[in-house]
């Protein structure tokens, strides 16, 4: 599309141009096969949404926790063993209650804390996304299924550095006295995006 | 640069096609793209502010219509060339057909000031700032203002480190704006929260 200089070439189709790059830096001996194995286990066992179900289970039974959490994010996430990645300095917590709904975003790519609440889904990547969620929340949320009271205030995180933010959901009252690991199975991806609550 | 990425606001855009337990990847060779820029990453060939500027740089017309991940690969590509570990040339040649890639880049700039320091509960206005290389502030909140809501670890500063320029790291600060103050009569009503680094604020006295 922007290729001028050759307006008979067709452009290379993007499994042709990925190959291309890889071929390159498998000759600069860089081994892009055996990390692409390494990666692959990492998006789909490591960075889960359950690491970060875990966090706000904890959080939900542990006063202590809760209060290390929001002080420290970043270091309190390691008590449950997971970590973040080096340029992630600084996680904010952000706790929805009866009368507050936080939801993040990235209007300018589309960063997240992907190694505690899994990597982005698709429409959170997507221009529609990204364009209306700073500006229409209360739309937008309610195209998406949730509905929020008009009372309830509401908080948008954009993520325009390297601080990464998760949202707290609110205890559903029913599941008061349930196990940590019981807890953790009800906690969404979504939930710790803001685009739902529990 | 006021590129086509920075879309906080734009209006005009269609309902989110949103689906519960969406898939992240839909392609293998997505996969690809998403664990090679990682590995450049790494090694050190290109640092994370150069490959999103390298994504902000790409043509409007192509990074309007490319995929997430195209737009990934694309900047991957780009930056192998700009540090010379292929040549345009030798890319299309193995791709076998034209391989857009983004478009050259503006000089970056260093911190602007000395080191402010803002607190919880300070007023502050978003600089006028207008730079051709890479920022991380959104359009939306130039020239507002809005309340210091907390304060980050000192990061690289995008606008240098895009660039090979150098400059001192500097923290962010949650600044939260209200919607109706960023589009007056024109926002459902919110707090906006954006992470700004000192360079970009001045305080409100």
């Amino acid at each position: 599309m922007t290729e001028h200089r050759h307006p008979q070439q067709r452009t290379a189709t993007v499994e042709q141009r990925i190959d291309a790059v890889q071929s390159v830096l498998e000759e600069r001996g860089m081994k892009p096969a055996e990390f692409i194995e390494q990666a692959n286990h990492l998006v789909e066992e490591q960075w889960v949404p359950h690491n970060g179900a875990r966090v706000v289970a904890k959080a939900w039974t542990d006063a202590a926790f809760r209060r290390r959490l929001f002080a420290n994010g970043r270091d309190a996430v390691v008590e449950l063993g997971l970590e973040m990645p080096r340029h992630h300095r600084h996680l904010v917590v952000l706790e929805n209650t009866p009368t507050v709904h936080n939801v993040i975003c990235c209007t300018l790519c589309s960063c997240t804390a992907f190694t505690i609440i899994g990597l982005p889904p698709d429409w959170y990547k997507d221009l529609e996304y990204r364009a209306r969620v700073v500006r229409e929340s209360r739309t937008v949320l309610g195209e998406m299924g949730l509905a929020l009271p008009p009372e309830m205030e509401i908080r948008v995180w954009d993520t325009t550095a390297d601080t990464r933010y998760m949202v707290l959901p609110v205890q559903p009252p029913a599941t008061l006295g349930w196990t940590e690991d019981k807890l953790a199975q009800i906690v969404t991806k979504e939930s710790m995006i803001g685009v739902a609550r529990l | 640069m006021d590129g086509m990425h920075d879309l906080g606001g734009k209006q005009g855009f269609g309902p989110v096609r949103y689906a519960l337990n969406a898939q992240v990847f839909h392609e293998p060779w997505e996969k690809r793209v998403n664990a090679l820029y990682s590995l450049a990453v790494r090694l050190g060939v290109f640092n994370m502010d150069e490959y999103r500027h390298a994504i902000e740089r790409m043509e409007p017309r192509h990074y309007l219509s490319a995929s997430y991940y195209e737009r990934s690969l694309t900047s991957l590509a780009t930056l192998c060339v700009e540090k010379g570990l292929v040549t345009r040339e030798e890319l299309e040649r193995r791709a076998q057909g034209a391989f857009p890639l983004s478009m050259p880049s503006a000089p970056g700039r260093s911190n602007v000031s000395g080191p402010a320091r803002f607190k919880a509960g300070d007023r502050v206005r978003v600089r006028d700032d207008h730079v051709p290389g890479h920022i991380r502030m959104p359009a939306y909140i130039r020239g507002k203002t809005g309340v210091v809501v907390g304060e980050s670890p000192a990061y690289p500063f995008p606008d240098a480190h895009a660039h090979g320029v150098a400059a001192a790291d500097e923290p962010t600060c949650d600044v939260r704006f209200s919607a109706s103050e960023l589009w007056p009569n024109s926002a459902d009503e919110a707090f906006v929260h954006v992470g700004v680094f000192h360079s970009y604020l001045e305080r409100l006295e």
